[in-house]
């Protein structure tokens, strides 16, 4: 090989180098949006549907099963709905996988993370089968 | 081989018991397993309510059980804990610059909470309707 060869296969070499991208961002995205929803609906969606409603403070007609049908039978309402459950997860849970680090809990990291998000997709994936049944076109 | 032997300092489980600061750092991390087990209320509430009026009462009358008030009770207390750290932090993620100048802290926390007032009310108003 001359020279001219040598540094021809060394910039292919450089030009073919495979990057490998973290998929973080797209997690830590997930992660702020859902902490972003969290704080802002969950204080009022638990006093609602956990205190104020089980409690007869607020008239469970108003939380109703033709009500509720209704809405989620439309395609906002079922998004909406959809988020609401759904996005909290990928907050908490990306929370969850982080804090098994800060109890020095080391084994199978990796499965932990298969795990952690694993089933906050399961549970979207289940959420989201259900409303799309669900919906009344 | 290296024959390097760095000194790692022990670290226990329990380091963030020692610490008021660290221990709240956990408190709210903590509020996770709070918030999820809400989501997995409500998650089972749609399957619930895809099974019809019967199965969708009986979760309904369930959230009226002493455990589920219990529990409600502790999640709203950890999401409004989790409500108020993530307010607090809210300036350090959101670098507000308007004419040159940042804006303050304190405008910005204010601003969630008003956001958060005005969204909560919304709630309220929305299923009253």
């Amino acid at each position: 090989m001359n020279n001219k060869q040598i540094k021809n296969n060394e910039i292919n070499n450089s030009s073919t180098k495979k990057y490998s991208r973290s998929h973080e961002p797209i997690f830590w995205g997930l992660f702020g949006a859902g902490g972003m929803l969290t704080a802002f609906f969950t204080p009022i969606m638990i006093l609602i549907t956990g205190l104020l409603i089980p409690l007869g403070i607020i008239n469970a007609d108003n939380l109703s099963y033709q009500k509720i049908y209704q809405f989620t039978g439309t395609w906002y309402g079922a998004a909406i709905l959809f988020v609401l459950v759904a996005l909290p997860l990928w907050h908490t849970l990306h929370r969850i996988f982080h804090s098994l680090h800060d109890l020095r809990i080391k084994r199978g990291r990796d499965w932990q993370q298969v795990l952690c998000y694993g089933f906050a997709f399961a549970v979207s994936v289940f959420v989201f089968t259900l409303l799309l049944q669900m919906l009344t076109l | 081989m290296s024959k390097r032997k760095p000194y790692t300092r022990e670290m226990k489980s329990d380091w963030w018991l020692k610490d008021l600061f660290y221990s709240k750092y956990m408190l709210r991390e903590g509020s996770s397993i709070l918030i999820t087990l809400y989501s997995l209320i409500l998650a089972w509430g749609v399957f619930r309510l895809s099974q019809g009026e019967v199965a969708f009462n009986a979760w309904m009358e369930a959230l009226q059980s002493p455990l589920s008030i219990i529990l409600h009770i502790v999640a709203l207390i950890f999401a409004l804990y989790h409500s108020i750290t993530w307010f607090s932090l809210a300036p350090k993620a959101l670098d507000l610059w308007i004419k040159g100048k940042r804006v303050d802290d304190k405008i910005i926390v204010t601003g969630h909470y008003v956001a958060f007032a005005v969204i909560s009310l919304f709630c309220l108003v929305s299923i009253l309707i």
